[in-house]
């Protein structure tokens, strides 16, 4: 085992297992995966090149070595693959890389955008790009590790209830902690703040919540599909079994409150719903939950100025275009988005330092601006690609576990984009939340490459050859075995 | 400056247009079926040979209800252990439940010694017992059938 496995070949474990013929060898794909990189990571490159090209700096050597560092960055992450999940899905690797890779470059963009600028309050712009490489090569890490230490995703299920507790705990820590733990920034309360070092629990909390929840619907199954009253054409859940789903709701409204975090008690109710939908099959708890949901969102509308804001920037940002926490952020986005138009203004020649926020919860709108509606196409459909392949995988594990757990981790990178971009896009209230490997933003791109690593895992574990197990020699039964006189011990 | 603009645009392009060739040729062999699995070649397959040999394993009743193992010569295992062909999640099911087997171009089911018992459409499974195409096979909640 002391150099990775060549193409073509299995580990040697699932080799000896397997007695298919040589001839049956089901393909690992991994040269595929690395052919797919290099596009990505000649991509980023050039993106890069013309960025520069773009503002005007002067090109030198410097940016094929940064190019050649990202492709040897994601190389290692390839190598990571090859040793520890052979069969993993090819397509899932290279759509991550090519969505970080762009998201490090506008966040260089930005950075040279706002190069110089002095705020009100007399500091200037601290450059973000150097230090999210640094986050992307832990990112990388964090990916590697769970690939080595996970060897089978069963093995999360067995600490569904503990996952579940330090989750829970992770998620609603910030909104009780004190204000010089958990300060509140940009009017969330969802950052902890040890030394220099800031995080977001919450991004963690969202996959220990769902490993969570898949292992306990797997072993509490039964119970959901038991058919209550029919009404309207469904089979609607007994009451008693709504326990957990309205204590989803209660964490969702706990967020909610406590943390003023409208995308994450969002993205987080979605998930819950999703995952009783695939483990029951009943359109039943969605219609419910649904309902459930919009009940709290109206109450919250009319209890929380914080949430009446929001939707009065959604329903007209430019009239609220001079209200202090008005439509500001939302007009400039969509100013933006008006000037990129079909082709997008170039990389580098639009003008990203007009919208606030750009390299965190508006990249997107950047990237609608540069790349306009063409590229920026391009970019959901590789969102697209990755959850596609994320639910193949869910679909053709054969344990339910995996099933579940892939089938939530494939749906929340979905659910969160859906949230940011319609939110940009004025499709729906503006939450405020990262996009997936795109934001700027420490905790979110690690917790999204974990995540990324047990979808991998997933796969590898639905497409590698099926071992066949050798049947136990059969035992008589124990009637017909003779009985042995056995001496007494003195 | 146009030129590298739309450039770029048609290389992004390019690579969404190649992850969806890797993904479309990674349908069939992803999904349990193989190559010969596609609609296309089973029919001029199943046409060479005139018969109706059982091509797959379909669960038809229970919590796994679609599922499809395609047959291939192979013994399948039927049970709640991990590394059994259909893995069972059923109360009802012993950890190793059932076999199938193929003798000949038959298939045939037997019972392993379990607790609740194997059902090839009525009659308990208690010898080795061949299984014609469409008959249900109850184990647990779980119902099996072979289709060709």
């Amino acid at each position: 085992m002391g150099s990775p496995v060549p193409a073509g070949e299995g580990s040697p474990g699932a080799s000896v297992a397997t007695n298919t013929s040589p001839g049956l060898k089901a393909p690992t794909r991994r040269g595929t995966e690395l052919v797919m990189l290099s596009f990505a990571a000649g991509l980023v490159t050039l993106a890069l090149i013309l960025v520069e090209l773009n503002q005007e700096r002067s090109l030198s050597l410097r940016i094929l070595y940064l190019g050649l560092a990202y492709l040897g960055l994601f190389a290692c992450a390839h190598l990571a693959v090859r040793r520890w999940a052979p069969y993993a899905d090819p397509a899932i690797l290279p759509c991550v890389a090519l969505l970080n890779g762009l998201g490090l470059v506008v966040i260089h963009r930005i950075d040279l955008a706002l190069e110089g600028t002095v705020f009100l309050d007399g500091s200037t712009w601290d450059p973000v790009a150097f230090k999210q490489v640094i986050w992307t090569g832990i990112g990388l890490l964090m990916f590697a590790a769970t690939l080595k230490f996970l060897p089978d995703h069963r093995m999360l299920a067995r600490f569904g209830y503990t996952f579940g507790l330090v989750g829970l705990v992770a998620l609603l820590l910030p909104g009780v902690l004190p204000g010089f733990i958990a300060p509140t920034i940009n009017g969330a309360k969802i950052w902890l703040r040890i030394g220099p070092l800031s995080l977001q629990p919450g991004e963690f909390a969202k996959i220990l919540l769902m490993v969570f929840f898949a292992a306990f619907l797997v072993s509490k199954r039964d119970l959901f599909t038991v058919a209550g009253r029919r009404f309207l054409g469904m089979d609607l859940p007994r009451a008693r079994d709504l326990g957990p789903l309205f204590a989803a709701w209660g964490v969702t409204v706990a967020v909610m409150v406590l943390q003023k975090d409208l995308g994450s008690s969002l993205l987080f109710f979605g998930i819950v719903l999703v995952l009783l939908y695939i483990a029951t099959e009943r359109a039943a708890w969605v219609v419910l939950g649904l309902g459930l949901f919009a009940g709290g969102a109206v109450i919250a509308w009319k209890l929380f100025t914080h949430v009446q804001q929001r939707v009065a920037n959604w329903q007209d940002p430019i009239a609220r275009y001079d209200v202090i926490g008005g439509g500001y952020q939302i007009s400039q986005s969509l100013f933006g988005l008006a000037t990129g138009g079909i082709g997008g203004a170039g990389l580098g020649a639009g003008r990203p330092e007009m919208i606030p926020e750009a390299n965190t919860d508006f990249i997107t709108a950047v990237i609608g601006e540069e790349l306009g509606f063409v590229g920026f196409a391009a970019l959901l459909l590789v969102y697209m690609v990755f959850a596609l392949r994320g639910l193949r995988g869910a679909i053709s594990v054969r344990d339910s576990f995996g099933k579940l757990l892939g089938g939530g981790l494939a749906f929340a990178v979905c659910f969160q984009v859906f949230i940011v971009v319609g939110g940009v896009t004025k499709l729906i209230p503006m939450t405020g939340i990262t996009a997936p490997f795109l934001s700027y933003g420490g905790s979110s791109l690690l917790a999204n490459y974990i995540l990324v690593a047990l979808l991998l895992r997933i796969s590898a574990a639905a497409r590698a050859p099926q071992r066949i197990a050798k049947p136990k020699p059969q035992q008589p039964a124990i009637a017909d075995q003779h009985t042995v006189m056995v001496e007494r011990p003195k | 400056m146009q030129l590298t603009r739309a450039g770029f645009l048609v290389l992004l392009w390019l690579f969404v247009l190649a992850a969806l060739r890797v993904v479309r040729s990674d349908l069939y062999a992803a999904s349990g079926l193989r190559a010969s699995g596609l609609p296309g070649f089973r029919r001029s397959e199943k046409s060479a040979r005139g018969s109706k040999a059982p091509r797959q394993l379909v669960v038809t009743h229970g919590a796994l209800t679609g599922t499809r193992i395609s047959l291939d010569g192979r013994p399948i295992l039927i049970g709640r252990a991990d590394d059994s062909t259909l893995v069972l999640d059923d109360d009802f099911a012993s950890t190793r439940h059932a076999r199938l087997s193929m003798r000949g171009t038959d298939w045939y089911v037997e019972d392993l010694g379990s607790t609740n018992g194997t059902y090839l459409d009525r009659a308990k499974v208690t010898a080795p017992l061949r299984v014609p195409l469409g008959t249900p096979i109850r184990i647990g909640k779980t119902v099996i059938e072979l289709r060709s």
